[in-house]
Protein backbone atom coordinates (compact mmCIF):
# COMPACT_ATOMS: atom_id res chain seq x y z
CA UNK A 1 0.00 0.00 0.00
CA UNK A 2 2.58 2.48 0.76
CA UNK A 3 6.21 2.38 -1.20
CA UNK A 4 8.50 3.46 1.58
CA UNK A 5 11.59 2.91 -0.36
CA UNK A 6 9.88 5.41 -2.77
CA UNK A 7 9.65 7.86 0.68
CA UNK A 8 12.82 7.66 1.84
CA UNK A 9 14.03 8.41 -1.78
CA UNK A 10 11.95 11.58 -1.78
CA UNK A 11 11.94 12.85 2.02
CA UNK A 12 13.75 15.63 1.43
CA UNK A 13 11.39 17.20 -1.18
CA UNK A 14 8.40 15.63 1.25
CA UNK A 15 9.98 17.60 4.91
CA UNK A 16 10.25 20.68 3.16
CA UNK A 17 6.50 20.26 1.72
CA UNK A 18 5.30 19.40 6.07
CA UNK A 19 7.82 22.68 6.83
CA UNK A 20 5.96 24.71 4.51
CA UNK A 21 2.30 23.45 5.30
CA UNK A 22 3.30 24.24 8.92
CA UNK A 23 4.73 27.70 8.18
CA UNK A 24 1.62 28.82 6.24
CA UNK A 25 -0.33 27.38 9.23
CA UNK A 26 1.39 28.86 11.83
CA UNK A 27 1.77 32.28 9.77
CA UNK A 28 -2.10 32.42 9.35
CA UNK A 29 -2.78 31.01 12.54
CA UNK A 30 -1.40 34.18 14.27
CA UNK A 31 -2.10 36.76 11.27
CA UNK A 32 -5.34 35.17 11.67
CA UNK A 33 -5.66 35.78 15.22
CA UNK A 34 -4.45 39.29 15.47
CA UNK A 35 -6.50 40.53 12.61
CA UNK A 36 -9.46 38.96 13.73
CA UNK A 37 -8.77 40.26 17.26
CA UNK A 38 -9.38 43.61 15.74
CA UNK A 39 -12.43 42.45 13.82
CA UNK A 40 -13.87 41.33 16.64
CA UNK A 41 -13.49 44.28 18.21
CA UNK A 42 -14.32 46.49 15.37
CA UNK A 43 -17.78 44.31 14.77
CA UNK A 44 -18.42 44.55 18.72
CA UNK A 45 -18.09 48.43 18.52
CA UNK A 46 -20.63 50.60 18.88
CA UNK A 47 -19.51 52.91 16.23
CA UNK A 48 -21.56 51.88 13.25
CA UNK A 49 -19.20 52.29 10.18
CA UNK A 50 -16.73 50.15 12.23
CA UNK A 51 -18.94 47.84 13.18
CA UNK A 52 -20.90 47.56 9.49
CA UNK A 53 -17.41 47.36 7.51
CA UNK A 54 -16.21 44.18 9.66
CA UNK A 55 -19.64 42.79 9.77
CA UNK A 56 -19.46 42.84 5.68
CA UNK A 57 -15.51 41.60 5.50
CA UNK A 58 -16.43 38.44 7.77
CA UNK A 59 -19.96 37.37 5.78
CA UNK A 60 -17.98 38.46 2.46
CA UNK A 61 -14.64 36.06 3.29
CA UNK A 62 -17.26 33.14 5.09
CA UNK A 63 -19.44 33.01 1.75
CA UNK A 64 -16.82 32.22 -0.34
CA UNK A 65 -15.10 28.68 -1.03
CA UNK A 66 -11.82 29.24 -0.04
CA UNK A 67 -10.68 27.78 -3.15
CA UNK A 68 -12.18 31.04 -5.45
CA UNK A 69 -10.32 32.75 -2.51
CA UNK A 70 -7.25 31.33 -3.21
CA UNK A 71 -7.78 31.90 -7.24
CA UNK A 72 -8.59 35.14 -6.69
CA UNK A 73 -5.63 36.40 -4.92
CA UNK A 74 -3.15 34.34 -6.90
CA UNK A 75 -5.03 36.21 -10.00
CA UNK A 76 -5.42 39.58 -8.14
CA UNK A 77 -1.93 40.33 -6.60
CA UNK A 78 0.22 40.55 -10.16
CA UNK A 79 -3.02 42.66 -11.77
CA UNK A 80 -2.31 45.19 -8.72
CA UNK A 81 1.71 44.92 -10.03
CA UNK A 82 2.73 43.32 -6.81
CA UNK A 83 5.06 40.41 -8.14
CA UNK A 84 5.66 38.29 -5.03
CA UNK A 85 4.71 35.10 -6.65
CA UNK A 86 2.05 32.44 -5.67
CA UNK A 87 4.46 30.90 -2.82
CA UNK A 88 4.21 34.31 -0.69
CA UNK A 89 0.79 35.01 -2.02
CA UNK A 90 -0.96 32.37 -0.43
CA UNK A 91 0.31 33.47 3.10
CA UNK A 92 -1.91 36.74 2.89
CA UNK A 93 -4.60 34.78 1.39
CA UNK A 94 -4.96 31.94 4.04
CA UNK A 95 -3.92 34.75 7.27
CA UNK A 96 -6.91 37.07 5.63
CA UNK A 97 -9.60 34.00 4.73
CA UNK A 98 -8.87 32.82 8.51
CA UNK A 99 -9.26 36.19 10.41
CA UNK A 100 -13.07 36.23 9.34
CA UNK A 101 -13.51 32.62 11.27
CA UNK A 102 -11.59 33.25 14.40
CA UNK A 103 -12.97 36.87 14.55
CA UNK A 104 -16.71 35.09 15.10
CA UNK A 105 -14.86 32.91 17.64
CA UNK A 106 -13.47 35.71 19.41
CA UNK A 107 -16.05 37.79 18.92
CA UNK A 108 -18.08 35.09 20.92
CA UNK A 109 -15.85 34.53 23.62
CA UNK A 110 -16.19 38.20 23.78
CA UNK A 111 -19.51 38.01 24.56
CA UNK A 112 -19.12 35.23 26.84
CA UNK A 113 -17.53 37.50 29.28
CA UNK A 114 -19.88 39.57 31.69
CA UNK A 115 -20.78 43.37 30.96
CA UNK A 116 -19.83 43.71 34.66
CA UNK A 117 -16.14 42.93 34.43
CA UNK A 118 -16.17 45.75 31.97
CA UNK A 119 -17.69 47.67 33.81
CA UNK A 120 -15.61 46.63 37.15
CA UNK A 121 -12.34 47.94 34.93
CA UNK A 122 -13.80 51.12 34.12
CA UNK A 123 -15.00 52.20 37.22
CA UNK A 124 -11.29 51.73 38.44
CA UNK A 125 -10.20 54.07 35.69
CA UNK A 126 -8.76 51.65 33.32
CA UNK A 127 -8.73 53.15 29.59
CA UNK A 128 -10.74 50.84 26.58
CA UNK A 129 -7.44 49.51 25.33
CA UNK A 130 -6.60 48.72 28.97
CA UNK A 131 -9.78 46.90 29.28
CA UNK A 132 -9.46 44.93 26.72
CA UNK A 133 -5.91 44.23 27.44
CA UNK A 134 -5.76 43.06 30.63
CA UNK A 135 -9.37 42.20 31.68
CA UNK A 136 -11.49 41.29 28.46
CA UNK A 137 -9.22 39.22 26.42
CA UNK A 138 -6.80 37.07 28.73
CA UNK A 139 -10.30 35.80 29.99
CA UNK A 140 -11.90 35.89 26.57
CA UNK A 141 -9.13 33.68 25.03
CA UNK A 142 -9.19 31.66 27.83
CA UNK A 143 -12.71 30.74 27.22
CA UNK A 144 -11.89 30.46 23.74
CA UNK A 145 -8.85 28.87 23.28
CA UNK A 146 -9.69 24.99 23.04
CA UNK A 147 -12.19 26.34 19.53
CA UNK A 148 -9.17 28.88 18.18
CA UNK A 149 -6.82 25.73 18.15
CA UNK A 150 -9.79 23.62 16.38
CA UNK A 151 -10.08 25.82 13.88
CA UNK A 152 -6.00 25.85 13.34
CA UNK A 153 -6.82 22.11 12.89
CA UNK A 154 -9.32 22.93 10.34
CA UNK A 155 -6.64 25.32 8.66
CA UNK A 156 -4.06 23.27 8.67
CA UNK A 157 -6.08 20.27 6.47
CA UNK A 158 -6.96 23.53 4.47
CA UNK A 159 -3.39 24.69 3.51
CA UNK A 160 -3.60 21.66 1.03
CA UNK A 161 -5.52 23.55 -1.51
CA UNK A 162 -2.33 25.48 -2.11
CA UNK A 163 -1.66 22.53 -4.40
CA UNK A 164 -3.78 23.80 -6.98
CA UNK A 165 -1.62 26.53 -8.10
CA UNK A 166 1.37 24.77 -8.62
CA UNK A 167 2.76 25.17 -4.67
CA UNK A 168 4.60 21.80 -3.23
CA UNK A 169 3.56 22.39 0.48
CA UNK A 170 3.12 18.66 1.57
CA UNK A 171 0.25 17.54 -0.51
CA UNK A 172 1.81 19.62 -3.39
CA UNK A 173 4.75 17.75 -3.03
CA UNK A 174 2.94 14.32 -2.79
CA UNK A 175 1.26 15.30 -5.90
CA UNK A 176 4.86 15.63 -7.39
CA UNK A 177 6.33 12.12 -5.87
CA UNK A 178 3.38 10.49 -7.19
CA UNK A 179 3.04 11.70 -10.93
CA UNK A 180 6.34 11.24 -11.30
CA UNK A 181 6.86 7.50 -10.30
CA UNK A 182 2.95 6.65 -11.47
CA UNK A 183 2.47 5.83 -7.92
CA UNK A 184 -0.63 7.43 -7.27
CA UNK A 185 -2.24 5.60 -4.78
CA UNK A 186 0.82 5.15 -2.59
CA UNK A 187 1.60 8.21 -2.29
CA UNK A 188 -2.06 9.42 -1.57
CA UNK A 189 -2.28 6.88 1.22
CA UNK A 190 1.13 8.09 2.68
CA UNK A 191 -0.84 11.56 2.50
CA UNK A 192 -3.56 10.70 4.04
CA UNK A 193 -1.88 8.72 6.97
CA UNK A 194 0.51 11.89 7.38
CA UNK A 195 -2.10 14.20 7.77
CA UNK A 196 -3.96 11.66 10.19
CA UNK A 197 -1.00 11.46 12.39
CA UNK A 198 -1.03 15.05 12.93
CA UNK A 199 -4.11 16.12 13.19
CA UNK A 200 -5.76 13.35 15.59
CA UNK A 201 -3.04 13.63 18.33
CA UNK A 202 -3.53 17.31 18.36
CA UNK A 203 -7.47 17.20 18.08
CA UNK A 204 -7.70 14.32 21.10
CA UNK A 205 -5.18 16.90 23.08
CA UNK A 206 -7.86 19.59 21.96
CA UNK A 207 -10.73 17.66 23.47
CA UNK A 208 -8.85 16.84 27.45
CA UNK A 209 -8.11 20.95 27.28
CA UNK A 210 -11.34 21.52 26.71
CA UNK A 211 -12.52 19.50 29.83
CA UNK A 212 -9.93 21.41 31.86
CA UNK A 213 -10.73 24.77 31.07
CA UNK A 214 -14.56 23.78 31.77
CA UNK A 215 -13.32 22.67 35.13
CA UNK A 216 -11.22 25.99 36.06
CA UNK A 217 -14.24 27.80 34.98
CA UNK B 1 -18.89 66.01 46.21
CA UNK B 2 -21.19 64.96 44.49
CA UNK B 3 -23.93 67.31 42.68
CA UNK B 4 -26.80 66.34 40.90
CA UNK B 5 -28.71 68.24 38.78
CA UNK B 6 -31.88 67.36 37.19
CA UNK B 7 -30.42 64.27 35.31
CA UNK B 8 -32.70 62.81 32.82
CA UNK B 9 -32.33 59.23 30.78
CA UNK B 10 -34.14 57.77 28.57
CA UNK B 11 -33.63 54.21 27.12
CA UNK B 12 -34.92 54.71 23.51
CA UNK B 13 -38.13 55.49 24.28
CA UNK B 14 -38.16 54.52 27.61
CA UNK B 15 -37.41 57.41 30.28
CA UNK B 16 -35.40 55.61 33.33
CA UNK B 17 -34.37 58.90 35.29
CA UNK B 18 -37.14 61.49 35.57
CA UNK B 19 -35.50 64.97 36.67
CA UNK B 20 -32.68 63.93 39.57
CA UNK B 21 -31.56 66.32 41.37
CA UNK B 22 -29.48 65.31 45.11
CA UNK B 23 -26.20 66.66 46.86
CA UNK B 24 -24.20 64.38 48.94
CA UNK B 25 -21.65 66.75 50.69
CA UNK B 26 -18.16 65.63 51.76
CA UNK B 27 -18.08 63.04 54.57
CA UNK B 28 -21.87 62.05 54.14
CA UNK B 29 -23.23 59.00 53.75
CA UNK B 30 -26.25 58.73 51.69
CA UNK B 31 -28.08 55.56 50.87
CA UNK B 32 -30.70 55.29 47.76
CA UNK B 33 -33.59 53.05 48.64
CA UNK B 34 -36.89 52.04 46.26
CA UNK B 35 -38.35 49.43 44.20
CA UNK B 36 -36.63 46.88 41.57
CA UNK B 37 -36.46 48.65 38.62
CA UNK B 38 -36.94 52.20 39.78
CA UNK B 39 -33.27 53.39 38.44
CA UNK B 40 -31.27 53.07 41.52
CA UNK B 41 -28.42 51.15 39.67
CA UNK B 42 -28.75 53.21 36.17
CA UNK B 43 -28.78 56.61 38.35
CA UNK B 44 -25.50 55.43 40.37
CA UNK B 45 -23.37 54.30 37.00
CA UNK B 46 -24.48 58.08 36.47
CA UNK B 47 -22.21 59.36 38.69
CA UNK B 48 -18.74 57.87 37.63
CA UNK B 49 -19.76 57.94 33.83
CA UNK B 50 -20.87 54.11 33.41
CA UNK B 51 -23.80 55.24 31.84
CA UNK B 52 -24.35 58.25 30.15
CA UNK B 53 -27.43 60.57 30.11
CA UNK B 54 -29.15 62.66 28.05
CA UNK B 55 -29.71 65.81 30.27
CA UNK B 56 -29.32 67.10 33.30
CA UNK B 57 -25.47 67.75 35.04
CA UNK B 58 -23.45 66.09 37.24
CA UNK B 59 -20.21 67.61 39.08
CA UNK B 60 -18.03 65.32 41.01
CA UNK B 61 -15.79 67.44 42.83
CA UNK B 62 -16.14 70.21 40.39
CA UNK B 63 -15.79 67.66 37.35
CA UNK B 64 -18.78 67.46 34.99
CA UNK B 65 -19.02 63.67 34.21
CA UNK B 66 -21.19 64.43 31.42
CA UNK B 67 -19.05 67.12 29.33
CA UNK B 68 -17.23 66.12 26.66
CA UNK B 69 -14.15 67.12 27.43
CA UNK B 70 -14.04 65.36 30.71
CA UNK B 71 -11.22 62.91 31.16
CA UNK B 72 -13.72 60.26 32.77
CA UNK B 73 -10.85 57.28 32.92
CA UNK B 74 -9.12 59.93 35.23
CA UNK B 75 -12.39 60.41 36.97
CA UNK B 76 -13.47 57.46 37.77
CA UNK B 77 -10.04 56.49 39.16
CA UNK B 78 -10.89 58.89 42.16
CA UNK B 79 -14.57 57.39 42.81
CA UNK B 80 -14.97 54.08 43.95
CA UNK B 81 -17.51 51.67 42.81
CA UNK B 82 -18.85 48.03 44.16
CA UNK B 83 -20.72 46.00 42.65
CA UNK B 84 -23.49 43.65 43.43
CA UNK B 85 -21.67 40.94 42.04
CA UNK B 86 -18.27 41.64 43.30
CA UNK B 87 -16.91 41.96 39.79
CA UNK B 88 -13.37 40.72 41.18
CA UNK B 89 -11.18 39.51 38.24
CA UNK B 90 -11.40 35.75 37.91
CA UNK B 91 -8.24 35.54 35.92
CA UNK B 92 -6.23 37.15 38.47
CA UNK B 93 -4.80 36.32 42.01
CA UNK B 94 -6.53 38.86 45.13
CA UNK B 95 -3.45 40.28 45.22
CA UNK B 96 -3.29 40.76 41.21
CA UNK B 97 -6.71 42.69 41.53
CA UNK B 98 -5.51 44.30 43.90
CA UNK B 99 -2.53 45.95 42.12
CA UNK B 100 -3.83 46.35 38.39
CA UNK B 101 -5.15 49.73 38.70
CA UNK B 102 -3.06 51.05 41.15
CA UNK B 103 -0.30 50.30 38.38
CA UNK B 104 -1.67 50.63 35.55
CA UNK B 105 -3.74 53.76 36.06
CA UNK B 106 -1.90 55.75 39.16
CA UNK B 107 1.57 54.64 37.73
CA UNK B 108 2.82 53.11 40.78
CA UNK B 109 5.37 51.03 40.89
CA UNK B 110 5.11 47.26 42.37
CA UNK B 111 6.08 47.42 45.48
CA UNK B 112 4.00 50.44 46.14
CA UNK B 113 0.71 49.01 44.96
CA UNK B 114 1.65 45.51 46.65
CA UNK B 115 1.94 47.26 50.26
CA UNK B 116 -1.23 49.36 49.69
CA UNK B 117 -3.29 45.94 48.63
CA UNK B 118 -1.81 44.47 51.49
CA UNK B 119 -2.72 46.68 53.93
CA UNK B 120 -6.37 46.97 52.78
CA UNK B 121 -6.47 43.35 52.43
CA UNK B 122 -5.62 43.31 56.07
CA UNK B 123 -7.92 46.26 57.36
CA UNK B 124 -10.99 43.96 55.86
CA UNK B 125 -9.48 40.77 57.70
CA UNK B 126 -8.30 39.05 54.46
CA UNK B 127 -4.44 39.56 54.60
CA UNK B 128 -4.00 35.32 54.65
CA UNK B 129 -5.44 34.94 51.15
CA UNK B 130 -3.38 37.41 49.52
CA UNK B 131 -2.31 34.67 46.71
CA UNK B 132 -5.86 32.54 46.22
CA UNK B 133 -8.22 33.25 43.45
CA UNK B 134 -11.08 35.11 43.14
CA UNK B 135 -13.01 32.22 42.68
CA UNK B 136 -11.54 30.21 46.36
CA UNK B 137 -13.33 33.11 48.17
CA UNK B 138 -16.77 32.75 49.35
CA UNK B 139 -19.00 35.32 48.24
CA UNK B 140 -18.35 38.06 51.96
CA UNK B 141 -14.65 37.79 51.45
CA UNK B 142 -15.03 38.02 47.56
CA UNK B 143 -16.88 41.63 48.29
CA UNK B 144 -14.58 42.21 51.00
CA UNK B 145 -11.87 41.93 48.57
CA UNK B 146 -13.72 44.50 46.02
CA UNK B 147 -14.26 46.98 48.54
CA UNK B 148 -10.31 46.93 48.97
CA UNK B 149 -9.67 46.66 45.74
CA UNK B 150 -11.52 50.01 45.44
CA UNK B 151 -9.96 52.06 48.59
CA UNK B 152 -6.38 50.89 46.85
CA UNK B 153 -6.85 53.71 44.30
CA UNK B 154 -7.33 56.49 47.13
CA UNK B 155 -10.65 56.99 46.44
CA UNK B 156 -12.45 60.80 47.02
CA UNK B 157 -15.89 59.14 47.38
CA UNK B 158 -17.40 55.52 47.22
CA UNK B 159 -20.28 54.47 45.13
CA UNK B 160 -21.70 50.62 46.08
CA UNK B 161 -24.79 48.93 44.62
CA UNK B 162 -26.71 47.08 46.44
CA UNK B 163 -23.41 45.20 47.62
CA UNK B 164 -24.99 42.80 50.13
CA UNK B 165 -27.81 41.61 47.94
CA UNK B 166 -26.35 38.78 46.30
CA UNK B 167 -25.15 37.03 49.28
CA UNK B 168 -26.20 34.24 51.48
CA UNK B 169 -27.85 35.99 55.23
CA UNK B 170 -24.37 34.81 57.57
CA UNK B 171 -22.28 36.56 55.17
CA UNK B 172 -23.74 40.27 54.97
CA UNK B 173 -22.92 41.39 58.04
CA UNK B 174 -19.38 41.12 57.55
CA UNK B 175 -19.29 43.45 54.50
CA UNK B 176 -22.04 45.94 56.24
CA UNK B 177 -19.34 45.86 59.35
CA UNK B 178 -16.71 47.31 56.78
CA UNK B 179 -19.09 49.32 55.28
CA UNK B 180 -19.78 50.99 59.02
CA UNK B 181 -16.08 51.39 59.55
CA UNK B 182 -15.28 53.19 55.88
CA UNK B 183 -18.14 55.31 56.84
CA UNK B 184 -16.97 56.12 60.69
CA UNK B 185 -13.50 56.98 59.24
CA UNK B 186 -14.95 59.94 57.20
CA UNK B 187 -15.50 58.36 53.53
CA UNK B 188 -18.19 60.19 51.37
CA UNK B 189 -20.49 57.35 50.07
CA UNK B 190 -23.40 56.90 48.02
CA UNK B 191 -25.28 53.15 49.14
CA UNK B 192 -27.88 51.83 47.01
CA UNK B 193 -29.16 49.09 49.88
CA UNK B 194 -31.84 47.59 51.10
CA UNK B 195 -30.62 47.23 54.57
CA UNK B 196 -32.68 49.23 56.68
CA UNK B 197 -30.37 48.87 59.35
CA UNK B 198 -27.29 49.53 57.57
CA UNK B 199 -29.03 52.84 56.98
CA UNK B 200 -30.15 53.65 60.22
CA UNK B 201 -27.18 53.25 62.36
CA UNK B 202 -25.07 54.91 59.82
CA UNK B 203 -26.43 56.94 56.78
CA UNK B 204 -26.82 61.00 57.37
CA UNK B 205 -29.75 60.78 54.58
CA UNK B 206 -31.59 58.70 52.88
CA UNK B 207 -33.17 59.23 49.26
CA UNK B 208 -36.60 56.88 48.34
CA UNK B 209 -36.45 56.51 44.22
CA UNK B 210 -39.75 55.27 42.26
CA UNK B 211 -40.54 55.22 38.52
CA UNK B 212 -36.97 56.95 37.89
CA UNK B 213 -37.30 60.10 40.26
CA UNK B 214 -36.75 60.98 43.52
CA UNK B 215 -39.45 60.94 45.15
CA UNK B 216 -38.29 60.82 49.00
CA UNK B 217 -34.85 62.82 50.15
CA UNK B 218 -34.48 63.35 53.88
CA UNK B 219 -32.35 63.15 56.63
CA UNK B 220 -32.32 59.64 58.39
CA UNK B 221 -34.24 60.38 61.17
CA UNK B 222 -37.00 61.93 59.24
CA UNK B 223 -37.06 59.62 56.50
CA UNK B 224 -37.44 56.74 58.97
CA UNK B 225 -40.06 59.05 61.54
CA UNK B 226 -42.11 60.32 58.89
CA UNK B 227 -41.74 59.80 55.22
CA UNK B 228 -44.04 62.19 53.36
CA UNK B 229 -44.92 60.25 50.47
CA UNK B 230 -47.44 57.43 50.45
CA UNK B 231 -45.05 55.12 48.28
CA UNK B 232 -42.46 55.23 50.48
CA UNK B 233 -44.57 54.32 53.28
CA UNK B 234 -45.90 51.10 51.59
CA UNK B 235 -41.89 50.66 50.21
CA UNK B 236 -40.65 50.46 54.10
CA UNK B 237 -43.16 48.87 55.55
CA UNK B 238 -42.85 46.00 53.05
CA UNK B 239 -39.40 45.87 53.81
CA UNK B 240 -39.19 45.99 57.41
CA UNK B 241 -42.05 43.04 57.87
CA UNK B 242 -39.22 41.25 56.82
N1 LIG C 1 -29.59 48.62 29.04
C1 LIG C 1 -30.90 48.85 29.28
N2 LIG C 1 -31.77 48.98 28.25
C2 LIG C 1 -33.07 49.21 28.46
N3 LIG C 1 -33.64 49.33 29.68
C3 LIG C 1 -32.83 49.20 30.75
C4 LIG C 1 -31.43 48.95 30.61
N4 LIG C 1 -30.88 48.87 31.85
C5 LIG C 1 -31.91 49.07 32.71
N5 LIG C 1 -33.07 49.25 32.06
C6 LIG C 1 -34.37 49.52 32.69
O1 LIG C 1 -34.26 50.68 33.44
C7 LIG C 1 -35.01 50.57 34.63
C8 LIG C 1 -34.14 50.88 35.82
O2 LIG C 1 -33.16 49.89 35.97
P1 LIG C 1 -32.17 49.88 37.20
O3 LIG C 1 -31.47 51.20 37.27
O4 LIG C 1 -31.28 48.69 37.07
O5 LIG C 1 -33.13 49.72 38.44
P2 LIG C 1 -32.82 49.30 39.93
O6 LIG C 1 -31.33 49.28 40.11
O7 LIG C 1 -33.49 50.34 40.75
O8 LIG C 1 -33.42 47.95 40.13
C9 LIG C 1 -35.57 49.16 34.66
O9 LIG C 1 -36.92 49.24 34.27
C10 LIG C 1 -34.77 48.42 33.66
O10 LIG C 1 -35.56 47.44 33.02
MG1 LIG D 1 -30.07 47.69 40.64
Amino acid sequence: MIDWQLIADNRELLVEGMLYSLKLTGTAMLGGIVIGCLLALARLSSFKPLSLFAAFYVNLFRSVPLVLVIFWFYFLIPYFGFQIGPDKSVFITFTLFEAAYYSEIIRAGIQSISRGQVSAAYALGLTYPQTMRYILLPQAFRNMLPVLLTQTVVLFQDTSLVTIIGIKDFMGSNVVVASNNSAMTEMYTFAALAYFCVCFPVSLMLKRLHKRIAVIR
Amino acid sequence: MIDINNVSKWYGQFQVLTDCSTRINKGEVVVVCGPSGSGKSTLIKCVNGLEPFQSGTILVDGTSVGAPKTNLPKLRSRVGMVFQHFELFPHLSITENLCLAQMKVLGRNHEEAHNKGLQLLDRVGLKAHAEKFPGQLSGGQQQRVAIARALAMDPIAMLFDEPTSALDPEMINEVLDVMTQLAAEGMTMMCVTHEMGFARRVAHRVIFMDHGQIVEDAAKDEFFGSPRSERAQQFLSKILQH
